[in-house]
Parts: C-alpha cells; structure tokens; sequence
C-alpha cells in the first residue's frame, strides 16, 4: 500500500506537469480551433527563461530561496507571455482568415524556429542547475518502505492548483473570460456585440504562454536540467493529454494530463518500464473509441 | 540575368577556392554528437581532434601538407551519423576519428567501409563494432565484454549478498554494457533482482526509482549515459534511498556532476586508467590546461587515434586507407596513451578497465584495478 501511495505522488506531480502545458493547448484550440504545435517549444522557451533569472539573481547576490522563486515564477510568466504573444502576433493572426491548415503548418514552422533560436543562442548543451528545493518529508514508514513527499514536489503541485484556481476564475467569472468564451462560440457574434476579437486571442496565448512558463520553470526545479529539444516530447504528451480530456476543456486539460501521468507511472511501477508510452497511448486510443471527443469534451461539428 | 550571373560566377569562384583548398591540405573528419544530450563527449573529441591538428601543423604536417579537420554531427542519432558517414565519404576525406556513442560508430562504419574510409573509434566500446570483420575499423578504447567483467568483479567483491538491479536506456552502448554486466554478474554466480530499460532522453524516473526502494535495492547499475543517470541519482536521493548508482564509461565528464552536484559522491564508474595520468600525455596535458581545456574522458582518446593514423600515413608514405590499415596493423605506436598495438579485428591488444568514483566536490578518481579478461 505504501507503495502504491509512493506511485500516486510521483504520478501526480508528473501529471500535474503535462496538465499545466495541456491547458496551453486547449485553451487555444477552444479560442480558434487550431493546434498550436509551437506550444511544448513555447514551454521549453519558459524553462529558460526561468533559468536565466535564476541565474541571474544568484549572481547578484541573493539568497532568499522563496524571494527568489517568486521573481523568477514572475519574470518567466511576464517574458514568456511575450513570446507567446509575438508568436500569435507574426505566425497565426496574418492566417486568420486563410484556410484550415495554413496556421497549424504556420505553427509546426514557429517550434522549429523556437527551437533552433534556442539552440543558437543557448547552446546545443545541456543546462543543468544544481537542486534548488532539497528536503522532503518522510509520510508513512512501514519499516522496509517510507513514503516520500519531497519539497519540489509539494511545491509543483502546490502552484499548480493555485493556478488553475486562478485562471479557472478568471475564464468563468471575469469581463475577459466571458469575451473569452463568446469568441470560443462565435467570433463574428461576439465582435458585433462590441468584443475585441484580436485582443481576446491574443490574450488567450499570453496565458497559455504564462502556464507554460510556470510548467517550464516547475520542470527545471524537479528534474533540474533544460535543453533546447524538450519542448518536443513535452509538446506531444501534454497535447495527447488535452485530446484525451477533451480538447477545448480547461478542466479536461487538467483531468487528462493527470491521467497521462499516473498511466505512466503505474504502469512502469506494475509493469514494465519499457512499453509505459505504448500503454498511455494505447488508453488514449480507447478511451476516443468510445468517446471521440475526450473524457470532457464536448462535441463541436464545424471544427477539425 | 545579371544577377543570376553574378550568382553563378560567385558560386564558381568559391568552388574553384574549395578545390584549390583541397590540393594543398589532406582533411582528416572528426566526427561525434556536437549537439544534444551527448554534446559534452563531442566537445570531448572535438578538443582531443583540435589540439592535434594544431599541434601536427605546427611541426610541420604530414607529408609535406597541412591538416584540415571536419568536423560532422551525429547527435548521437544513428541517422544522422550514417549521413554524416556518407558526407565524409563522399568528400573523399581518409580518415575519421569518430564515433562516440556505439548507435552511432556502427551503422556509420559501414558506410565508411563502401567509401574507403579508415574509421578509428576513441570511444564506441560496444564489441559489435570490431566483430563484423569489417577492414576499415579499429578503436583505442576498451569493449564492454571487459568494461561488464570489471564492473560485475567490483559488484560481487563488495556488494556480496546485497541486492543488486541493472537497468538499461535500450541503446546500443547501454544495452550492451547492461547485458555484459549481468552475464559477468550470473557467471560468478550473483543474481541480479531487477533488470529494467528505459528510454534514453526520459527525464522521469521516480516511477523507478519507487520500484528500487521497494525492492530494497544497495547497488543500482546504469548501462546509459550520464544525463539519465544524473537525474535517477537526484531522484532516487530525493525519495530518501542511499543506493549506490555504478554506470560506465560514459560518465567520465564533468557534466555529471553539474547534474547531480555535490549527490555525486560515492557514485561509481568504469573506464580505462585515467590517461591524463599517464606520463606520455604530461606534456599534452599541459597545453590543454594552457588553454582553460580539462582534457577528460576520451580528450586524449581522440588525440592518440589521430597520432596512430598519422604515423602511419608517414610510415606509408600514402593516406591510402587500405594501405595505411596494413601498416597500423603491423606496428607498435607510441601516443599520448603509451604504446598501442592493434589485434586482426582492429581491438588494442592490452585493455584495462578501472573503478573510479566521484565525490562531492564534482572530482572523480580511481579507487581500484581490475584486468579485463
């Protein structure tokens, strides 16, 4: 039993990761209706961003881990929004009006150059950082096993669900997130009813860009390496998991990206190591069997 | 069509520059993963190919002509490496000290053998490499039928009636170094209690590493590389285990400990006896640390792959692969490594593999010898 309760920390933490980009994702397909494949290159920009800071203010002279955290978590959000932000600005809006594909091809050529800009200007290297949250606590210990809450762990799950909360609110309850969701239904309605449709998506990738910054800079304290090709697995498993919880849905992001996570684990904890992305696919392919638009999805006729 | 002239006449111009390039200099190919995870091992080969070609202009070259080095990419990618293998042959280059990572050396060696080219590995210890009875391979490092001998000989002296698992990322290096290890463990008759693979580039491991704990595991061998194995390092130490991690060669860069940081102590690795050590490579040595380079790992590796071919070329009077081949085959070289001599397959007759372990300070050191077999 401990060690199932072990397998269920290390799976929701992990999980909690892939939610954090999956919401990137969805909230962009619900708003427009395309895939923004530049999304896992968006979160691996956050990452280092967040490394640099932290760097950065370790230079200078600070000390003060919590202070620290807080400012790199802020510059990251505000950077990384900008980034996202420019990116919708120069590859998506021109395409607006374009056919279906043209800005998913726009944006499978924007992680490219997301990637490669890293690559140049960062380096084809690894970027490790030396752990910054050490310490953990021991929960249960049954003499051959103790369950192990590591304090990088409180602290990812922590900020993630302060966030959601956060952005939740907001989409449900703001000025912002009721034009959020009139232009998610109808654009053309929404802009004769006085919302201004491109400030609304353009404000939806700042806040997919800021959640994929904080899940970048949540990946560099936990795993304590970044690396300009992350993005790309990332990108795919957060946006298997926002498929899987329905894509559009902001809690199904969430839902599917802790699914994801906890596939995995559990099943190279019960299983085999080996084939733990053959089973998270596998789920993933039942499971849109038998609903084709994801555990919390909801069906949407005109849209691909 | 006049700029389309000029475009053509430029284009003609630097050709001409090209060729012209060619004729006065012989172009030696150093060839590794430049770029990602196993970027630093490039690094590794690129400064061993530097400082030589530097240090062979400066005493006049080879033949009477210059050196030039190429230098091409594999990111460790086997598809990459064999296309790189084809640049390198089809630019009619005659010798590559290359590659690193074993997934890599092996698809590219056939391609060098359809161009001629004289492939020496400095680092690629899986021993498929030499048992294909191809005729243009040979490597100045160690197989991992003796690196797993070694590593299982330390297992079973001090870690007797402990438990042991051995986990492996599935690549060619990795998966070799893991089942060479476990075949030496079982025949001395040591049960390993796990044996699991992974997927190299995997940056989660708490999964695994929940799987050691409950298992009560003392010793964890990594045949990998040494990104995941830093991470399962900081992740087993973050849910509170005090398993030892033992791995390869492949851990022999700095790196390692700017992953892990001061958790590296007491974490193992086999490779050949530190050659910055040896007394042939002082003065090498020095220059490197000249120019701000820590020439570790497989630094000098690379270096005395290109001295062999040298002196051979010299010897020849020809950079002739075939001919050159025979004449390396017949001889006895003095490198920065000590002297060198090579078996038919294209092996270095005597290989020793040593026990190293790092400490919290990001410094590894010996701690133990053992022959190979």
């Amino acid at each position: 039993m401990d060690y199932f309760f072990q397998q269920l920390i290390n799976g929701l933490v992990l999980g909690s990761i892939y939610g954090l980009i999956a919401i990137g994702y969805t909230m962009v397909y619900g708003i427009v209706g395309m895939i923004n494949f530049a999304h896992g290159d968006i979160f691996m920009i956050g990452g280092f961003i967040a490394l640099i800071t932290f760097l950065i203010l370790v230079s200078i002279g600070l000390t003060m881990v919590p202070v620290i955290l807080l400012l790199v978590l802020l510059v990251a959000m505000a950077v990384t929004a900008l980034y996202g932000w420019t990116v919708e600005r120069i590859a998506y809006r021109p395409l607006r009006q374009s056919f279906r594909l043209a800005p998913m091809l726009s944006a499978i050529g924007m992680s490219f150059v997301l990637s490669n800009f890293a690559q140049v200007s960062q380096g084809a290297r690894v970027k490790p950082v030396p752990p910054i949250i050490t310490g953990g606590y021991t929960l249960h210990d049954s003499g051959n096993f103790a369950v192990q809450l590591s304090n990088v762990q409180i602290v990812v799950v922590a900020t993630t669900i302060v966030l959601l909360a956060v952005f939740s609110y907001i989409v449900a309850r703001t000025r912002f997130g009721r034009d959020m969701r009139a232009c998610e239904q109808d654009q053309t309605m929404a802009a004769l009813l006085g919302v201004d449709v491109d400030r609304t998506i353009s404000m939806t990738f700042v806040i997919g860009a800021a959640l994929a910054a904080v899940a970048g800079m949540m990946y560099l304290l936990y795993y304590g390496l970044v690396d300009f090709f992350m993005g790309f697995i990332a990108g795919i498993k957060a946006f298997t998991a926002a498929v899987l919880g329905g894509i559009g849905s902001l809690p199904g992001a969430m839902l599917g990206g802790l699914a994801i996570g906890l596939i995995e684990t559990f099943w190279s904890a019960y299983f085999s190591v080996e084939y733990k992305d053959v089973a998270a696919f596998s789920i993933l392919i039942v499971v849109l069997i038998f609903m084709p638009t994801g555990l919390l999805g909801r069906p949407e006729v005109e849209k691909v | 069509m006049k700029p389309l002239k000029l475009i053509g006449l430029a284009f003609g111009a630097s050709l001409a520059l090209s060729t012209a390039a060619f004729a006065q200099d012989i172009t030696v190919a150093v060839a590794g993963p430049m770029t990602g995870s196993e970027s630093a091992f490039g690094r590794q080969l690129l400064n061993g190919a530097e400082q030589f070609v530097a240090d062979t202009n400066a005493a006049g070259g080879v033949l009477g002509k210059k050196l030039k080095l190429f230098v091409g990419d594999d990111a460790c990618d086997p598809k990459q490496a064999r296309s790189v293998a084809e640049k390198i042959g089809s630019a009619g280059i005659p010798f590559v000290a290359g590659h690193f990572c074993s997934s890599s050396s092996i698809p590219a060696s056939e391609a060098y053998a359809d161009s001629n080219v004289l492939q020496i590995t400095p680092a690629s210890t899986n021993p498929l490499f030499t048992e294909r009875k191809l005729k243009n391979v040979l490597r100045v490092c160690g197989r991992d039928d003796q690196q797993g001998v070694v590593a299982a000989d330390y297992i079973v002296k001090n870690f007797k009636g402990k438990n042991v698992a051995i986990l492996n990322d599935k690549t060619t290096y990795g998966k070799g170094l893991a089942d060479e290890t476990k075949k030496a463990l079982n025949k001395a008759g040591f049960q390993e209690k796990m044996f699991e693979s992974y997927n190299k580039g995997d940056k989660d491991f708490n999964s695994i590493v929940s799987r050691l704990k409950r298992d009560n595991i003392d010793l964890v061998f990594v045949g990998g590389y040494h990104q995941e194995a830093g991470l399962i390092l900081r992740q087993m130490r973050d849910q509170g285990l005090k398993t030892v991690l033992m791995a390869g060669d492949a851990m022999n860069d700095k790196e390692f400990a700017s992953i892990t940081g001061p958790l590296a102590a007491g974490t193992l690795f086999t490779f050949g006896p530190d050659p910055r050590l040896k007394p042939t490579a002082k003065a090498i040595v020095e220059e490197f640390k000249k120019k701000g380079v820590d020439p570790e790992g497989y630094t000098l590796y690379t270096y005395a792959a290109m001295q062999v071919w040298t002196e051979a070329v010299k010897k020849a009077g020809t950079t002739d692969p075939e001919k050159v081949m025979k004449v390396i085959k017949a001889g006895e070289w003095d490198t920065v490594l000590g002297k060198l001599a090579f078996d038919e397959k294209g092996d270095i007759k005597a290989i020793d593999y040593v026990v190293y372990k790092w400490d919290d300070k990001g410094n590894y050191a010996e701690i133990g010898s053992g022959k190979g077999t």
